[in-house]
């Protein structure tokens, strides 16, 4: 038995074989053969293989993610049987009598170079997908496992160093029962996946790859953070016992699914959900969601060679106002793209620091084709329910006001097309920067609503790489500095009558509750699977009280003083 | 031998998902089916040799068939192409 320390990602516990999700080693040596018949044979046969496979992938994906999705795997069977690629690796066998790798290699090396070499970004991208497939039919020669995250199809904890968000889209819920890595943390694409597909996961383990085989035993307790490798039949028990107990609360919490949230003396607060795409919208309706607080729109331009089209953006944008429920509040973030999420297609140069660098607003405002097309989507979608729409990362007054202008000027033209647009949209702003944290009174006057992006309000402000794991340390929600400046923004909202909100991980957070009842806060949006677990805790706690520590926390030398207090004062362990 | 020149209409090009469908179609017939851009010939059946020739909106390309179904794999191949609303 062993026990790896790693952050808790996504609740809950799983119990399940390891599937190693890495890269096999393709390294080969180049032969020459006696039989080169048999040799193609064996060609053949890794090839059949390798098609076998891509066909069962396609089906998969064709009910998992769409037509659109499954087409490129259309493309990579016809790579598969192109008579041009075929033909003379089987030439080469033959006439220079070398194994199938080396001729395989070589001849699909060709092609990547060809495509690399074009003037024509599209048909470079092309240049991975030959890449792609040669791959797998070159595992299948070295009689290596090529992981496939989609053809899973028994009960499984998959391990790997990270998760990209397109390998965490492929997971399939009925048997990929938790994950772990090495790297990452509680804000990482991985991490927030492992939430909105409700599968437990513990992340920046630093060492499960280097830790766990193939097919061990594994415990992943995604509450505590810990992974058991090899556990003792024991082990299992009392974690099969934990399992029943968390699915027990889940039960007590799908009460409350129906119920406001309301403080002990009696205050309404919001409880909305983060979504990513139109698909999180059931977890949120089931987790008693009332509204969607934050739907990041990002993840409709990842994972694809081109920019979604409008009619793309306004099928989605419609799907989840309708999806919510006409009358629930839906805020959608403008692209925040840039920084850590990347766009291939979109050929941006590399930055020293990209989180200081071009995204978000900054982009979408030079960019501004790119912005438009999404406020056209977004204004004809508006008509479908309750749609707010905020802008990512302002840094100060004048983008606000250039971005609402963009806005304003999209509502004009669609009407005097004669396109319906609904009159009732708010529009406000992520507080992210220090700086809008800093003057929101100024802001405050402008905008309908603020809402604090926390994960990066604290990065910034405590100057600390959020993917840097040596400097994690300083990020702490709980720091006074972080919370008077929250504390200001919600002053400067209240004293122009408009509200504000949280979208951060932070919002979500037990020790953080409390103190945000305090600060005025008026809407609390998280992953989905922390909504009812978040009203079970407000039921208990009176507002009027944690008023009363507010000027005393505000004031408070230390994050470890503000947890302390706060765990004394509302009975956490 | 039988030939028709089109038009490549579609804004994109010849990209990946009509150029799969043009494949698929090319493969149903036993004739040799190849097509010209710009003075290179590609066969028709090579998802990766039309990829190649990156042919972009605007461009003529001749397409060729030569077998026993020539007629029917030109016309396939044709129609096709404009109900990608590939080409005319």
């Amino acid at each position: 038995m062993t026990s790896i320390k790693g952050i808790a990602a996504s609740n809950g516990i799983a119990i399940a074989k390891a599937y190693r999700m890495e890269a096999p080693d393709l390294s080969f040596d180049k032969k020459e053969i006696e039989s080169p018949e048999q040799e193609v044979e064996r060609f053949q046969s890794a090839l059949a293989t390798s098609k076998n496979e891509l066909e069962k992938i396609k089906d998969h994906a064709l009910k998992t993610l769409g037509e659109e999705k499954a087409e490129i795997f259309s493309a990579h069977l016809l790579v598969l049987s192109d008579p041009e690629l075929i033909q003379p690796i089987e030439d080469k066998i033959k006439t220079e009598n070398v194994n199938a790798e080396a001729a395989l290699n070589e001849t699909a090396n060709m092609f990547i170079d060809l495509f690399k070499n074009m003037d024509n970004e599209y048909m470079r991208e092309r240049a991975a997908d030959i890449q792609d497939v040669t791959k797998r039919v070159m595992a299948h020669l070295l009689n290596v496992t090529f992981p496939d995250p989609a053809l899973i199809d028994e009960e499984v904890v998959i391990i790997a160093e990270d998760l990209t968000p397109s390998d965490t889209a492929q997971l399939n819920k009925q048997f990929v029962k938790g994950f772990t890595t090495d790297i990452g943390g509680r804000t990482s694409h991985s991490a927030i996946m492992a939430r909105s597909l409700e599968i437990p996961a513990v992340v920046g383990t630093k060492e499960v790859t280097a830790t766990i085989n193939k097919d061990d035993m594994v415990i992943v307790d995604g509450i505590a953070g810990e992974v058991i490798v090899h556990p003792t039949d024991e082990q299992i028990e009392t974690y099969k016992q934990k399992q029943a107990q968390y699915e027990e609360k889940k039960q007590e919490w799908a009460k409350l699914k129906d119920e406001p949230t309301v403080t002990a003396d009696n205050k309404h607060v919001e409880l909305v959900a983060n979504i990513g795409t139109p698909d999180d919208v059931d977890g949120v309706i089931n987790n008693g969601g009332e509204g969607v607080g934050l739907y990041r729109t990002e993840f409709l331009y990842m994972g694809k060679n081109q920019l979604p089209t409008e009619e793309e953006q306004f099928e989605a944008y419609k799907a989840v106002l309708e999806g919510v429920g006409s009358d629930k509040p839906v805020v959608v973030r403008t692209l925040d793209i840039g920084g850590d999420k990347e766009l291939d297609y979109l050929d941006l140069p590399d930055e020293m620091n990209p989180f200081l660098g071009f995204r978000a607003i900054r982009l979408c405002l030079e960019r501004d084709d790119i912005f438009r097309t999404q406020l056209r989507a977004l204004l004809r979608a508006s008509v479908y329910g309750n749609l707010k729409i905020m802008f990512p990362m302002i840094a100060t007054l004048g983008e606000f006001r250039q971005a609402k202008a963009i806005l304003l000027e999209e509502k004009e033209k669609l009407q005097s097309e004669g396109t319906e647009v609904s009159e009732a949209i708010e529009v406000g702003m992520m507080v992210e920067i220090p700086a809008t944290a800093v003057i929101a009174k100024q802001f405050a006057k402008e905008v309908d609503f603020f809402s604090i992006g926390t994960n990066d309000l604290i990065q910034y402000t405590m100057a600390a790489d959020r993917m840097n794991e040596r400097v994690s340390y300083l990020y702490q929600p709980y720091n006074p500095a972080i919370l008077n400046l929250i504390n200001n923004v919600i002053e400067a909202a209240h004293a122009e009558g408009k509200w504000a909100g949280m979208c951060g991980e932070m919002a979500g957070d037990e020790i953080a509750i409390p103190i945000l009842l305090g600060l005025g806060l008026d809407e609390f949006s998280m992953s989905a699977t922390s909504i009812l677990p978040a009203r079970t805790q407000i039921l208990s706690l009176s507002q009027e009280e944690m008023i009363s520590y507010k000027e005393e926390i505000l004031s408070m030398d230390t994050a470890e003083d503000v947890v302390e207090f706060v765990k004394s004062k509302t009975g956490q362990k | 031998m039988v030939e028709q020149t089109m038009t490549i209409t579609s804004e994109d090009g010849v990209h990946a998902r009509p150029a799969t469908v043009l494949v698929q179609t090319a493969g149903q017939y036993k004739a040799d089916v190849n097509l010209e851009y710009n003075g290179k010939s590609v066969n028709l059946k090579s998802i990766m040799g039309i990829m190649s020739l990156g042919i972009p909106s605007g461009a003529e390309v001749k397409i060729t068939a030569e077998g026993t179904d020539e007629e029917e794999a030109l016309n396939g191949v044709a129609d096709a192409m404009k109900k990608e609303n590939l080409g005319e």
